[in-house]
């Protein structure tokens, strides 16, 4: 188990190592990022100082391990948006409002998922099964911006029932958590089901029937812990499905997150803090993936002892 | 439902004497229909592919020539005429000749994308099953690294940097696909390495690539291809959402992301601006799915949802 | 040890599953009885409905494709097909218990070994104690000869070898003390030591609790060590019944016969049974007579016609020997072995 953590550790810091250097090199691709940070009128002198204060001028590689050194120290440089306030504390600023949206979109989603999951794998071939088939279908085929605009013109506006943008009370999370977690709900959905399907045909129920464990028992707590494992590291998946979600869907609702706030930062080059939360985002990401396969080694025994 | 039912809804198979072919009767019924595609494959044509093979011919209207006088005019049945079926935008395009144009966008994205996407994949994949050693670790790694980057804000950022166009979108997606290629094949290859046949052509004296193409990939071939069926609904989704963000394919070329993006402000007043091309990306998806679904029931059932 | 009172008797049960050829009537009016102490063999090729028998024994048919449709299954003389799902729930594990073909997979690998086994325990038994679950856990698989199962108890299905695993099923089997225990061809997964102990352990255990248990085997190598009576299953009936010494001495059925002579030594141990001539019947499109009529070198017309009753075997002076043939007298009862 210390062994599996281990190792599991040692690749997510590869990962963020490398998500490092494409944060870094981004700067680089689209040009000097003097240019952006110079009033209009500035002459080659002024740039040719900012590039030498900034080091732009030192070999691309020692301006990495700056570039590094300074992020291993929280400083990603400050926000040309909104000047005087770090590039970093600005995404920090955000970050709660992303992270209570995708969170409340990942529990809600599971909660509805996994029993019908479950359900329409128990209830297979039935109506209940075909009505679930349905949501899925259309929950993956969907795109996520265009179900919240459809959400915000039904639900918001027609019918009145929900505020349409920003953040508030409980009503407004109901409208972008439904449009971010219909995939999510859809995919899990899936994923349990079939899972599921393959358990229930497996010996150990068979076995467990034949205690004379209750059906109920048999279905949430023999299969549901062995078809879960499936569905489990789909949450890896989910919580970068729903990071990356939150760009739109934010932009979308009008939600004061980090996501919305990488749209403004791209639009307006502002490169520190679109860096920082690449960087954000991608460590998130990274937590995230690794809380799921401790969690993955906690229900599969099989893991835990290898 | 009588409690009797209710205790053994999840059935056991029999052990020793399955008679052949066990399943309930309405089976054959369902097989039947799911064997034969015929909606979906329809509505990828109708929707799909001869709108973006015709859209000059077909199209009514010039998708990029507006006329002001008649903006915002709704659809048919909803006040307007059959001037305009689906209404048009603000500045007076014909919504079904941007979403007939759109079509081709849509099409030509997924396919180059996925192509180059698959070929490179692919080709590391095979590259890194045959040979293992030092490639297989550095390949593998960068497929653990690509799938544990968050995509769309990396994609996001690769726009940004070089700047939105149709180059772009393509590079994106095959960013975001080569590694579901790479590790499929490889653990495909993997596996096949070993077999007999490989191991009498090396026998015979046939040189690695030969062996490569003639004897690995066309026992990969299937694979390859129910993924590179599975993505294209995701693609087109990913391009959309893309193109809604502004760092897709610019304006005013008529994409359908574009398109949704358009009428977000005027999703109250003139509705039928986002809803078509929306229902438009849902429709194809959603043919798509079920058809990529088909694929891979006929041609790789142990292929897990990608 | 002599046999005590009927405990299970099964009359003319039938089982029936829709399949996409149609109708299966995988057991098509099964009789037999059972006493306390008694071991019964169930012989029989695949798809001769034994393994169905047994599921609907328990009641757990797969649903909705199979059903039970006719017949009684009386245990201490009440009927298991009147009970409603709860009352026949609490009679698995307690009243009637099964062993499955597979040991690999008949555990589930996310629960620890105890758990498994306290848990059939204490759902016969509400309110044990936790440490009470534990030490009947660790007594039960010391019956099975599990060794250190004060460690056991805390594995994994993952951790523990075939043989192992099969006794770990055998004791979650004899955890409440069944009066009957079904074994479905529980070696067939083993390799021929490991088997020989456990039909030991089967036969000790049975021994200790006066347990009596129908054994579903192919093997006639089994039967002949394990069984004081012996059913013959072809196409969902029995076509046989007897006395061990009886079938094997005087096999009556002609399918017996073919089945007992292509076993070269009735003591040794076979894989296969299967050099008569011709398959095994279509299940869903049973020949209208005797089912083993195409494949019999005596049948006439009237096999092929009519179903043939069940009647004494020629030497049923012995003991209660039955076959369903019509042509018992003309078959004879020369040995077939010889």
């Amino acid at each position: 188990m210390r062994r599996f953590l281990a190792i599991r550790i040692a690749q997510s810091l590869l990962a963020m190592l490398a998500i490092s250097v494409i944060a870094f090199g981004m700067t680089h691709l689209s040009g000097s990022p003097v240019d952006s940070m110079l009033p209009e009128d500035a002459g080659p002198e002024e740039a040719a100082q900012l590039t030498r204060e900034l080091g732009l001028d030192r070999p691309i590689h020692v301006q990495y391990f700056k570039f590094l050194g300074r992020v291993l120290s929280g400083n990603m440089g400050d926000s040309i948006m909104s000047p005087g306030a770090s590039a970093l504390g600005v995404v920090m600023d955000r970050m709660p409002a992303t992270l209570l949206l995708g969170g409340f979109a990942i529990i809600v989603s599971t909660i509805i998922a996994i029993p019908i999951g479950v359900l329409t794998a128990v209830y297979r071939d039935t109506a209940f099964d075909a009505a679930g088939k349905i949501i899925a279908l259309l929950g993956q085929a969907a795109p996520p911006f265009w179900l919240g605009i459809v959400l915000i013109w039904v639900f918001g506006v027609t019918l009145d029932w929900f505020p349409t943008s920003g953040r508030g009370g409980f009503s407004h999370f109901v409208l972008p958590a439904i449009a971010m977690g219909w995939f999510q709900v859809a995919a899990l959905m899936r994923i349990t089901r079939s899972s599921m399907l393959e358990v229930l045909d497996s010996e150990y129920i068979k076995l467990a029937r034949v205690k004379g464990v209750p059906e109920s028992r048999i279905i949430w707590v023999h299969a549901l812990r062995n078809a879960a494992i499936a569905p489990l590291t789909y949450f890896g998946v989910i919580a970068g499905i729903i990071l990356t979600g939150s760009v739109v869907i934010e932009t979308v609702f009008v939600w004061p997150g980090a996501g919305q706030l990488a749209v403004e930062a791209i639009r307006a080059r502002d490169f520190p803090v679109v860096q920082a939360v690449v960087l954000t985002f991608a460590a998130v990401f990274i937590l995230a993936n690794l809380l799921v396969d401790t969690l993955y080694a906690y229900v599969d025994p099989r893991i835990r002892y290898r | 439902m009588s409690s009797d039912e209710q205790e053994s809804v999840a059935p056991i198979e029999p052990g020793s004497e399955r008679p052949p072919e066990p399943q309930p009767s309405s089976g054959r019924r369902r097989a039947r229909w799911r064997n034969y595609p015929v909606v979906s494959i329809f509505i990828l044509v109708a929707l799909l592919v001869f709108p973006a093979i015709t859209a000059d011919w077909l199209a009514p209207h010039d998708p990029l020539q507006g006329s002001i006088p008649d903006r915002r005019e709704p659809p048919v049945f909803f006040g307007g005429t059959w001037e305009y079926p689906l209404g048009t935008d603000r500045i007076g395009r014909d919504i079904l000749s941007r979403i007939i144009h759109g079509a081709k966008v849509s099409l030509s994205i997924s396919l180059i994308g996925i192509f180059f996407g698959g070929v490179l994949g692919t080709l590391l994949g095979l590259l890194a099953g045959y040979f293992r050693g030092w490639l297989d670790a550095v390949v593998m790694r960068l497929v653990d690294i690509s799938l544990a980057l968050p995509t769309i804000l990396l994609a996001l950022v690769l726009a940004v940097s070089v700047g939105p166009s149709f180059q772009t979108v393509i590079i994106v997606v095959v960013f975001v696909l080569w590694a579901f290629y790479a590790r499929q094949v490889r653990g495909e290859v993997l596996s096949i390495r070993e077999r007999d046949f490989v191991a009498r052509a090396r026998v015979a004296g046939n040189s690695h690539a030969r062996i490569i193409v003639r004897h690995i990939l066309p026992n990969v071939a299937n694979t390859i291809i129910v993924l590179a069926t599975l993505q294209v609904g995701s693609v087109i989704i990913l391009e959309a959402a893309l193109s809604f963000l502004g760092v897709g394919i610019p304006k005013p070329t008529p994409a359908w992301g574009l398109m949704v993006a358009d009428g977000r402000q005027l999703i109250v007043s003139a509705w039928w601006i986002s809803l078509f091309p929306g229902l438009a990306i849902t429709l194809t998806v959603l043919a798509l799915n079920l058809f990529g679904d088909w694929v891979r029931d006929r041609l790789d059932p142990k292929l897990t949802q990608v | 040890m002599p046999l005590g009172d009927t405990i299970l008797q099964v009359e003319n049960l039938q089982t029936h599953i829709d399949t996409k050829m149609g109708l299966v009537k995988a057991v098509d009016g099964v009789s037999f009885s059972l006493r306390r102490g008694e071991t019964l063999g169930i012989v029989g090729e695949s798809g001769s409905g034994k393994s169905m028998t047994a599921l609907s024994i328990l009641r757990l048919v797969p649903r909705p494709a199979a059903r039970i449709v006719g017949g009684r299954v009386m245990l201490n003389g009440e009927d298991l097909l009147s009970y409603d799902a709860e009352r026949m729930r609490r009679v698995r594990g307690r009243a009637i218990s099964m062993v499955l073909q597979d040991p690999q997979t008949s555990l589930n690998p996310v629960y620890s070994i105890g758990g498994q086994i306290t848990e059939a325990i204490a759902n016969q038994q509400r309110k044990l104690p936790r440490l009470e679950l534990l030490k009947r856990a660790v007594a039960a698989l010391k019956t099975v000869h599990v060794a250190a199962p004060e460690q056991r108890v805390r594995d994994y299905p993952h951790q523990l070898s075939g043989g192992m695993k099969q006794r770990v099923v055998a004791a979650i089997a004899n955890s409440c003390e069944p009066q009957i225990l079904i074994a479905d061809e529980p070696t067939t997964a083993l390799d021929a030591t490991i088997q020989a102990q456990y039909l030991r352990l089967l036969k000790e255990i049975q021994q200790e609790s006066g347990l009596s248990i129908i054994f579903i085997t192919h093997d006639f190598g089994i039967v002949a060590n394990m069984c004081d009576h012996v059913a013959v299953m072809y196409g969902g009936r029995v076509v046989e019944y007897g006395p061990v010494r009886a079938i094997f001495n005087s096999p009556a059925h002609p399918y017996t016969r073919a089945l007992l002579s292509s076993v070269p030594a009735v003591d040794r141990t076979v894989d296969r049974l299967y050099s008569i001539p011709g398959q095994p019947p279509m299940l869903w499109d049973l020949p209208r007579g005797c089912r083993f009529a195409p494949r019999c070198e005596w049948a006439d017309s009237r096999c092929h016609q009519e179903y043939p009753p069940t009647v004494p075997s020629l030497d049923a002076g012995q003991a209660a020997h039955t076959a369903s043939c019509w042509k018992l007298e003309d078959i004879g009862l020369e040995n077939v072995r010889c």
